[in-house]
């Protein structure tokens, strides 16, 4: 359903994406592993149209997006959930939540499923969203996108800053979500363990440059290439 | 005593123009985190359409809703053509262009109406009401402007709080990127909250000109005072700009009944310095000092 090819982005005279090359089929999750500087969120953000890439080609259904606004992107199905959580704290979970709604006007779902999906966000709907934890927000986030309605799903660095328990069970809703829903997710992540636990795909990416694209088993096993990119 | 209640009611009155110039200052500081220094000028210069269209033989309403449609559409304007080219800038460009601004209009006006202060008819009788046997400062037109003014400003916070309109506004001001992952149109949503400051800010013009005269550079103070009940308040809350502003417009009435009017502008800085010195985010604020 995506498909990245010959993908190459700069900022000014650094090539931060160089040829990537790279395939997500429907319901499938594909982990997107390197490095920090490896381009990863660059790719995420080329794919969401807030980086325009300087060559190269990415189609979501045969729509190509490297020409499109990020406000159509979205709209298309393509949710991009940005490093950091990306929830707007002045805001209330709730209004959060109803910004995400709005996208395609209420056929992502209702807030009540959202709050059935995270019973914690339910208690606190009415609190700023600055109030939440860290893995509160990250749930904030995830109810966000999946109100917009995505076949596609774009995670950026989920499990940075949460503990470990809180990362297993953001990955179990992720893999679920996956199979129930029939969503695509593309997932970045320094993480690579958790990631490759639940993850159909996995590619490499090294300065820019993908080293590496097999089943995720595979790559799990293959000690020697996860020490030598990863570092472990 | 007497004076007293006198005071406070002209207080009130002149402070529900302050703060609706604030409330205007505020909708764009929220917007595009710029300070619009030409505020004054725009609305001087819908005050100026509305008195024309007066001129031209229309009726007073049509002239008032002409003075805020105007504003609409020149704040529009000015956020399409100005200011989307340096909201990316250093924030001093934006000042330069809005500092600009209000020179030019300031100018263009005095070329288009001559320098001289015309008078603007007010909606409403401008004697104050009889109480006993005397008369207090506070007319049927001063209800009108505080009621107005207390209905946009209520207006705004329903349309703010209430509608997905306000939620995809509010998202576009406190993060642009996260809201166009969200497939709100942030270019958009500016231009909409620069309309409707410049229609709130218009709307003060046709209010305030009955008792300031109209002239090219005659709502200048009152562009400073706002500024103050503005910061006073928040700089980001629509709340803190109304409640700014009255007590903007309390203070410069005490001040220039007890001590002179000349003071006034004075004690209207003194009353800024001193909040920023106690509370530096002014009264209302909700921004915290971020850790880094």
């Amino acid at each position: 359903m995506l498909r990245v090819s010959g993908l190459t982005c700069d900022y000014g005279p650094v090539r931060a994406l160089a040829g990537v090359d790279l395939e997500v089929a429907q319901g499938s999750i594909t982990a997107v592993l390197g490095a920090n500087g490896a381009g990863k969120t660059t790719l995420l953000r080329t794919l969401s149209g807030l980086v325009r890439p300087s060559g190269g080609s990415a189609r979501f259904e045969e729509r190509e997006l490297t020409r499109m606004a990020v406000e159509e992107i979205v709209r298309l199905g393509l949710v991009h959930v940005p490093e950091g959580r990306g929830v707007i704290a002045e805001l209330t979970v709730e209004e959060n939540l109803r910004l995400g709604s709005l996208v395609r006007g209420g056929d992502g779902g209702s807030l009540a499923d959202a709050y059935a999906l995270f019973p914690p966000l339910e208690r606190r709907r009415r609190q700023p969203a600055a109030s939440l934890s860290g893995g509160e927000r990250q749930m904030l986030s995830l109810a966000r996108a999946l109100l917009a309605g995505p076949r596609l799903l774009l995670l950026d660095e989920p499990s940075l800053g949460l503990a470990p328990k809180v990362v297993a069970e953001l990955m179990a809703v992720v893999k679920s979500l996956a199979r129930e829903r029939q969503l695509a997710v593309l997932l970045v992540e320094q993480n690579a363990r958790s990631a490759l636990s639940i993850a159909d795909h996995a590619v490499l990416l090294h300065l820019g440059k993908v080293v590496a694209a097999a089943p995720a088993a595979q790559l799990l096993a293959d000690e020697k290439l996860l020490h030598a990119y990863l570092g472990y | 005593m007497t004076q007293f209640l006198n005071l406070t009611l002209n207080g009130i009155s002149n402070g529900a123009i302050y703060g609706a110039v604030a409330l205007a200052l505020v909708l764009i500081w929220r917007a595009t985190r710029i300070v619009n220094f030409a505020q004054g000028a725009m609305l001087m210069l819908t005050t100026y359409l509305s008195s024309a269209m007066i001129s031209g033989g229309s009726p007073y309403w049509v002239a008032v809703i002409g003075a805020v449609g105007c504003g609409l559409v020149i704040g529009a304007l000015v956020e399409l053509v100005l200011i989307r080219r340096v909201e990316n800038a250093p924030p001093l460009n934006a000042v330069i262009v809005t500092l600009g601004l209000l020179v030019f209009i300031e100018a263009l006006a005095g070329m288009i109406w001559s320098s001289t202060p015309r008078s603007y008819p007010a909606a409403f009788s401008i004697q104050g009401y009889k109480v006993g046997s005397t008369r207090i400062l506070f007319s049927p037109n001063d209800t009108f402007i505080v009621g107005m003014v207390a209905v946009v400003a209520l207006a705004l916070a329903l349309l703010f709080t209430r509608t997905n309109l306000g939620l995809r506004l509010r998202a576009a001001a406190f993060a642009p990127e996260v809201a166009r992952l969200l497939g709100v149109r942030v270019g958009r949503m500016f231009s909409i909250g620069w309309a409707l400051a410049a229609g709130v800010g218009a709307l003060a013009g046709v209010l305030v000109a009955p008792s300031t005269f109209l002239g090219p550079h005659t709502f200048d103070p009152i562009l400073i005072f706002a500024f103050a009940a503005a910061v006073l308040g928040g700089l980001d809350s629509p709340l803190g700009a109304i409640v700014g502003g009255l007590l903007v417009g309390l203070v410069l009435s005490y001040v220039s009944g007890y001590e002179g009017e000349a003071l006034a502008p004075l004690a209207a800085l003194g009353v800024l310095i001193i909040t920023l010195m106690a509370r530096p985010t002014g009264l209302f604020s909700a921004a915290r000092e971020r850790r880094v």
